[in-house]
């Protein structure tokens, strides 16, 4: 019987031949992430049980995004926490103010994850790197503690769902508003403790940054995992950032699968998530009139190069509404002076943006960019619970760069070539 | 391990963000935590809740954000267990491995309503409704985490795991 992409993954790092949906494994971790909100905890734990190093300095991997510069007192000291012990334990990847970016952009871009690496992290979102045909999950702090320590962790085996998109995306369709479709299609819990296997044409054209927006959001369905096989866009990306060796796997084709869906993607249109939950889906024609107060364009799904293009190819020329408050934030340093190099910075500024250092900020109602009651958000981000960008009566929408450039400009959630 | 108490009662899809808001998210105090624990569904919840009550819930319980701050502050503020159609992958095993013990078991979130008081036992996974009579069977947990619970949690094995090595 042949095995799945993450079937394969999993049983090389656990130092088997094969391995099934189901059995539970000790696997060999290639990276460990944690962020200022997950670590402390971990090194709460770490400290706790007296242990005295990390497994590998290179491969504990720390990212202060969430809210740092600290935005107040208390994160601050969060922030140092975090900070001390990258110091104490000589932490070779330890990413701070002026270096960081938000993790998952981060982490492919500085190469320190790749092709048929395992790597868990101390954040949901950690499923982004399947993007690059990597096993990647979110644990918690504890489960991250015990990989800070080991460079192992316990799994069992998921079973794969095969995602097929088949066709040519029509223009205004992203790889936001596919996997929009996707959750809106299997639900919240759709792939529980699943792998999400993205396959067909669509998925071979697309760009890698909208590859990692799709596999960012199988977490959102509920899934383990969401992985995509290494292609030639994969190694051209990776080849020359990746620190360390990678392997490339793909699936048998007589791997088992415990479903296969098939989309048309040429039927499809840009899709809106309502609040609150990422499943509420419709597409974009169907959203009524929706007024907003604020348009959050960037995080770890839509925070690449290639969405502020999107978003900048919108906003030339043209104004934001005035009742309404635009925010960008790119995803990390490299992107926001690529952005500006491209000229990016200046259309949005023209255009009444206000562009933030890069940071996760109202994505998770950290700071930046905060609701107020009865407010309402529409952002590229990937959560739309009660109360994720401030208070619990305020609402979040989710979708696509294009669709939120051009919402921000009308004053209401339209379809992009409403303002072209 | 037995558990007797009344039981809150939320419904599905109860995220994270939910359970333990971001905006607190600047402390690991489990009591700092504890004092906002379900907030956002439930503003009363952290007032009214007390030691070795029971929360019982729909599926997908604890979807969203990996924070271990979810289960912290439910077993901070004092609930002894969480009965649920089904969990969340991450908040299952961040569950497991700080302690909080929870129970999938569909037909017993539907023959239980709030208020009732409920009797579990761990052992097994027995859980009587006593208000109403009715007894229910939890799934039982795989052997490697009943064995992880055993020594005293994921931190432990470690722990021993390090000990073995040097
Ligand atoms: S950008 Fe948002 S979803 Fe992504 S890591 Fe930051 S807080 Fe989490």
């Amino acid at each position: 019987m042949g095995m799945t992409i993450t079937e394969k993954i999993l049983a090389a790092h656990a130092g088997k031949a094969t391995v099934e949906p189901g059995e539970l494994i000790h696997a060999q971790l290639d990276a460990v992430l944690a962020n200022d909100v997950t670590a402390p905890v971990s090194i709460k734990e770490f400290e706790a049980h007296n242990i005295e190093k990390v497994f590998d300095k290179e491969r504990v991997i720390f990212v202060q995004d969430h809210f740092v510069p600290a935005k107040d007192i208390k994160s601050a000291e969060q922030a140092k926490i975090m900070r001390d012990f990258a110091r104490k334990h000589e932490l070779l990847n330890h990413f701070d103010v002026g270096e960081m970016g938000i993790e998952h952009c981060l982490l492919p871009e500085k190469g320190l994850v790749g092709p048929g690496d395992v790597v868990i992290g101390a954040d949901s979102h950690t499923c982004t790197y399947g993007a690059l045909g990597a096993f990647a999950t979110g644990v918690g702090s504890t489960d991250l503690a015990a990989g800070m320590a080991l460079g192992e962790a316990w799994f069992k085996v998921p079973e794969t769902i095969k995602f097929d998109y088949d066709g040519v995306l029509p223009e205004d369709v992203t790889g936001k508003d596919l996997i929009l479709h996707t959750i809106g299609d299997i639900g919240v819990d759709g792939a529980l403790y699943q792998s999400m296997e993205l396959t067909g044409t669509a998925i071979e054209n697309l760009s890698m940054d909208g590859r990692m927006t799709m596999t960012n959001m199988a977490i959102e369905a509920g899934a383990k995992n969401g992985i995509i096989a290494p292609d030639k866009t994969t190694l051209a990306y990776i080849e020359d950032r990746a620190v360390r060796p990678f392997k490339v796997y793909a699936s048998d084709n007589d791997a088992k699968y415990v479903r296969e869906i098939k989309y048309d993607v040429e039927k499809l249109e840009p899709v809106v998530a309502f609040p609150h939950l990422p499943e509420n889906t419709k597409p974009v024609s169907e959203a009524g009139h929706v007024e907003i107060d604020q348009v959050v364009i960037g995080s770890c799904t839509n925070g690449r190069i290639e969405d502020l293009r999107l978003a900048a190819k919108i906003f030339q020329g043209k104004k934001v509404h005035k009742n309404v408050r635009c925010i960008i934030f790119p995803g990390t340093q490299a992107i926001y002076k690529q952005a500006i190099k491209e000229g990016l910075m200046e259309i949005f500024i023209d255009a009444g943006v206000a562009v933030s250092t890069p940071t996760c900020g109202p994505c998770l109602g950290g700071h930046m960019g905060i609701l107020a009651k009865g407010e309402r958000a529409l952002a590229t981000t990937n959560r739309n619970f009660v109360g994720r960008m401030g208070h619990p009566e305020s609402e979040v929408y989710l979708c696509g760069c294009n669709v939120a450039a051009a919402s921000a400009i009308a004053g209401r959630i339209v379809h992009p070539r409403e303002v072209e | 391990m037995k558990f007797n108490g009344p039981v809150w009662k939320f419904g599905k899809d109860i995220d994270t963000d939910a359970i333990i808001p971001a905006r607190y998210l600047n402390t690991t105090s489990p009591e700092e935590l504890a004092k906002h624990c379900m907030e956002d569904a439930d503003p009363t919840f952290p007032q009214k809740v007390k030691a070795g009550d029971i929360i019982v819930a729909d599926k997908n319980f604890g979807c969203g954000s990996s924070r271990e701050h979810a289960p912290i502050c439910i077993k901070a503020a004092g609930v002894s267990c969480v009965i649920a159609k089904s969990f969340a992958r991450i908040f299952f095993r961040n569950s497991i491995n700080i302690g909080l013990p929870i129970f999938e078991c569909p037909e017993a979130v539907d023959g239980i309503s709030e208020g009732d008081v409920v009797s579990v036992n761990a052992a097994d996974g027995t859980i009587v409704n006593e208000t109403t009579g009715a007894t229910f069977k939890a799934k039982a947990l795989p052997a490697s985490m009943q064995e992880l619970i055993a020594v005293g949690g994921l931190m432990k094995y470690v722990q021993a795991k390090l000990a073995a090595k040097a």
